[in-house]
């Protein structure tokens, strides 16, 4: 398996080679005919969304071997989920052939289906339910089972597919294995939308724990990774990048490095400035050595202050989520009025790994070796750079470190396709620690301002959100190169923000992408109410300014900023009128399944039902205090419910924070392989506790100063790391939803939470680090 | 460039380099191995951990001069995807990793400590891996690990590995 996981980069196998080697039909399949295949001119350039255009041939993404071997195409990748894993489940199952003889192929211009790009728990939706590869299998299957029926004279209802073969019920004997069905032919069928799903109730391979076929090979150091592709003729890049935050090249002194071992090229293009050699080593030595000289930077607002900054900003683009139009009214004929700001920083991926890439560029033929998310729109981005066609780009994905979003993944594919540009030869860029740390597209801050009024009885009656965030640059899409910083220096803009103020009215359904509405609205938009609670009156306004630093989706983009100021706030509320939090959540929400999760979290965690924050706690004497907090989401507004409790200690001397338990509740539908769920839910958690505790890009004068593990320092092994318990509520008859980004929504907020219970100090900024907590607990009254 | 012999996971290889090249690219680039990764090339992660003399080193921060002739251990060198070392069997079976690009600082890290320590306490094993970074955050399912090998260990469960680790030097010596 593990050969079949890793092919050997060199051989570059196109799909023809490919599948000839592998024992499956040869299916003729170059780039042109899948551009026609897809109704689009060769080179066209789209606007398709997250989940690109895919493919109605089934032949696009299922072949099967006169020898019965399977081999499937999946634009979805591994990205460390599990997601490879999940895929060869789901073609085992719903095909039924044993998983062992299932290959998967994963995002490859030049042999899989368009499926835009891997995120935004995107994966998950997308393939496990009634379209693309899921609904690939069953049209399969269904076309077995009717080509046996010819074959056998047996009508189908006495058909059953099972083991790679179709069989007649009660006469196992009488059998055709799928392979002699097809007789090494294609499909020449189109996806039908009616090919029923194998009902969840008979999946015993999808459903099951299966275990990563990928392990084996990476625990023992076999698996190639981006940075283990190796290409003949190979060479090593280094990238020189600006000192500062909008600084640009004045020149570059070639002589600095004149006669440097193993150099083999300077290149420069615009305020791209990179070096070739034969070796890393000496490519490192000769980016330190190169005298660059750059203009001044642009002097970034003072940090301590940025969160105001950025509320006073007046070039806004504004959006309204949901206004039911008479929130005013109904704050100033409220019983009691609250209201709170809270501030999230900036944060970033920081991969373990830094980016890498390979690119081969020669001419009019370009192959990219790369981790990107997105192959199909970097295929596109690429081109635009290099001024070929699409056509011409063939982008092979190979996993990269785990990248949570935009890392310096595309970037790095830009860097490496510029420089081996310049020498026609195939080259290797591995970015800097610091490099990538200072240029890498953050999560961005926000500032989010929220009122509520409460009718006499302490029942919420109007939501008011005014929240503001940052952007430039962003996932660059299929036309947008400048929206990483390689892809600017080189010449290319990024998108930036056109302000809009004010907002149009809202239309259409809700839509809760960004989870800007809070749970307890109704999210009520002509006539539709998509939201998940009970309060009616509701206004969400969002306002977005440029940022002086890329950014991009960071592991639940947005989702984590406004969910941990919708959660703590919730949790204010609750305090205010002396309500236990669990209980208040459910008096708000209608929801049955995010009312569920609640519920199996608290039943879970041996919630003890009270207001926070906790009586007489504190004790003085230990020095330590501790409390327990809750926080819910259905993230997106529609893929993935989830609920945490944070169980946390507070030494009241430091301010420091440990996560003592952590009892998550989660449902995203039907379960495809609970383990992987669970190590989802967990890595999430810690992810969680490290960007709620410590996490915050920082900057000086003109440049960024988290450049490293020291200055930037996410959760450690050695760090503390709470019990985790989770629950998987399984819902095998609903849709496949996301299951990769929940917790770590709402985490933050549960520890939050957890600290006002425990000490009765509400920490309005994120990360809480001691000092933080410290003055929050000496702001107490 | 000077010619340097090195010896990894017993077997011997003479390679023509900059002196002052550090190990890793050494290992990654001219050698082709897989096991150590860059992460930061500073030190500050682990991911680019070999076993040197028994201890564990991070290969990024050591120039490939200082270890001519002496014996280094890889990742690969403990074990292969048919036949792992018995502590990459422990983090297979307990599914403890999600990308896996940390997992040489984290195996090979807790490896060297428990051959110097086998009843190291789990807060020695904490602080081993006081600067390795896992940033998916697979950090309790590795600890756990860490211990079930440590358990093992400690049973005595015949490791089938240490036997064979001779007869593999023999092969690709
Ligand atoms: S790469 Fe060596 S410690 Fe990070
Ligand atoms: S498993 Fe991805 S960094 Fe550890």
């Amino acid at each position: 398996m593990s050969s079949l996981l890793t092919p050997d980069a060199r051989a570059a196998l196109s799909r023809r080679e490919f599948v000839k080697r592998s024992g499956a039909l040869v299916v003729a399949f170059s780039a042109a005919r899948f551009a026609t295949d897809l109704g689009l001119a060769p080179g066209s350039v789209s606007a398709q969304g997250i989940n690109g255009v895919g493919s109605p041939n089934l032949d696009s993404w299922i072949a099967v071997g006169a020898d019965g071997r399977v081999t499937a195409y999946t634009g979805k990748c591994e990205l460390g989920t599990g997601l490879y894993t999940a895929q060869l489940q789901l073609v085992a199952e719903e095909l039924s052939v044993p998983i062992d003889r299932v290959t998967l192929i994963q995002c490859d211009t030049s042999m899989t289906p368009d499926q835009g790009t891997t995120s935004g728990a995107q994966s998950h939706p997308s393939n496990f339910n009634h379209a693309n590869l899921a609904l690939a299998c069953a049209t399969a299957r269904e076309a077995f089972v009717q080509m046996a029926s010819k074959r056998l004279g047996v009508p189908i209802e006495q058909l059953a597919a099972a083991d790679g073969a179709v069989a007649v019920r009660g006469d196992p004997s009488r059998r055709v294995p799928y392979g002699d069905l097809l007789g090494g032919n294609t499909f020449n069928l189109q996806l039908n939308p009616k090919a029923r799903r194998k009902p969840a109730s008979e999946w015993t391979v999808l459903g099951t724990s299966v275990p990563r076929v990928d392990f084996p090979a990476i625990a023992t150091g076999r698996f190639e990774y981006v940075h283990n592709v190796r290409v003949p003729g190979m060479l090593h890049g280094r990238v020189v990048r600006p000192p500062a935050i909008g600084a640009t090249l004045v020149q570059v002194d070639e002589g600095s490095v004149q006669g440097m071992p193993g150099l083999v090229k300077v290149v420069v293009r615009k305020n791209f400035v990179g070096v070739v050699a034969d070796k890393p080593w000496q490519a490192e030595q000769a980016a330190r050595r190169l005298k660059v000289e750059w203009t001044a930077g642009t002097p970034l607002p003072d940090q301590r202050t940025f969160h105001q900054h950025l509320r006073s900003q007046t070039a806004t683009r504004d959006a309204l989520s949901v206004d039911s139009g008479d929130v005013d009214t109904m704050l100033a004929g409220a019983a009691t009025v609250l209201r709170s700001t809270y501030m999230h920083p900036y944060q970033m991926h920081a991969s373990v790994g830094t980016a890498c890439a390979v690119a081969d560029v020669q001419g009019t033929r370009a192959t990219i070796w790369s981790a990107t998310q997105a192959v199909w729109p970097l295929r596109n981005t690429a081109a635009t750079l290099l001024g070929l066609k699409p056509q011409e780009v063939r982008i092979i994905f190979r996993m990269g470190s785990g990248c949570y979003g935009v890392n310096g993944a595309d970037t790095v594919s830009y860097d490496a396709a510029l420089l081996s540009q310049a020498v026609g030869r195939p080259v290797r860029v591995s970015l800097s620690r610091r490099d990538e740390m200072s240029w890498e597209n953050y999560g961005p801050a926000y500032i989010i301002e929220q009122r509520v009024g409460l009718d006499p009885g302490g029942t919420i009656v109007a939501w008011d959100y005014e929240g503001w965030s940052l952007s430039l640059g962003g996932r660059p899409g299929y036309n947008a190169p400048g929206n990483v910083v390689s892809g600017r220096l080189a010449g290319f803009q990024p998108q930036g923000v056109q302000p809009r103020s004010p907002a149009p009215a809202p239309t259409g359904a809700l839509d809760n992408g960004s989870n800007t509405v809070p749970s307890y609205c109704t999210g009520a938009i002509g006539g539709s109410s998509r939201g998940t609670g009970t309060v009616r009156s509701e206004r969400v306004l969002s306002h977005v300014v440029l940022s002086p630093f890329f950014t991009g989706p960071l592991r639940s983009p947005a989702r984590l900023q406004n969910t941990f100021a919708h959660e703590s706030f919730m949790d204010e509320i609750a305090a205010a009128v002396k309500a236990d939090p669990v209980e208040y959540r459910l008096r708000h929400l209608r929801d049955p399944r995010l009312r569920e999760v609640v519920t199996a979290a608290a039943a879970k965690a041996g919630w003890d039902r009270r207001p926070s924050p906790r009586n007489g706690n504190g004790s003085r004497r230990s020095g330590v205090a501790a409390g327990r907090g809750m926080a819910c989401v259905l993230y997106e507004g529609d893929n993935g419910y989830c609920a945490l409790v944070a169980e946390v200690e507070v030494n009241l001397s430091t301010g420091l924070v440990t996560v003592r338990r952590s009892v998550a509740a989660m449902d995203c539908g039907p379960v495809s392989n609970p383990d992987g769920a669970r190590n989802q839910m967990e890595g999430g958690i810690i992810h969680g506790i490290s960007r709620a505790l410590r996490e915050e890009v920082t900057w000086s004068g003109d440049r960024v100063t988290s450049v490293d593990w020291r200055t930037y320092r996410p959760w450690f092994l050695g760090d503390p790391v709470p019990v985790i318990e989770t629950v998987l509520v399984n819902r095998p008859d609903a849709e496949a939803m996301g299951a990769g980004e929940t917790t770590v929504t709402v985490t933050a907020a549960a520890i939050g939470n957890a600290i006002f219970d425990a000490t009765g100090a509400r920490v309005r900024q994120s990360p809480f680090t001691p000092e933080r907590v410290k003055a929050a607990l000496e702001a107490r009254t | 460039m000077s010619v340097i012999r090195l010896t990894v996971n017993g077997r011997a290889h003479t390679v023509d380099v900059d002196p002052t090249t550090p190990l890793l690219y050494v290992l990654s680039d001219d050698l082709e191995l897989r096991g150590p990764k860059f992460g930061c090339g500073l030190g500050q992660c682990g991911a680019c951990t070999v076993i040197l003399k028994g201890e564990a080193v991070r290969s990024c921060s050591i120039p490939v001069q200082s270890v001519a002739g002496t014996e280094i251990t890889t990742l690969e060198g403990l074990g292969s995807p048919e036949n792992p070392h018995p502590i990459q069997q422990s983090f297979i079976d307990g599914q403890a990793m999600q990308c896996g690009f940390c997992i040489s600082g984290v195996i090979m890290t807790a490896k060297a400590l428990l051959d110097r320590t086998p009843n190291a306490t789990e807060a020695q094993i904490r602080q081993a891996l006081a600067n390795v970074l896992c940033r998916c955050g697979a950090n309790l399912r590795m600890i756990a690990a860490i211990k079930r090998y440590q358990q093992q260990r400690q049973a005595g469960v015949p490791s089938a590995r240490t036997e064979r680790a001779g007869a593999g030097e023999r092969r690709t010596a």
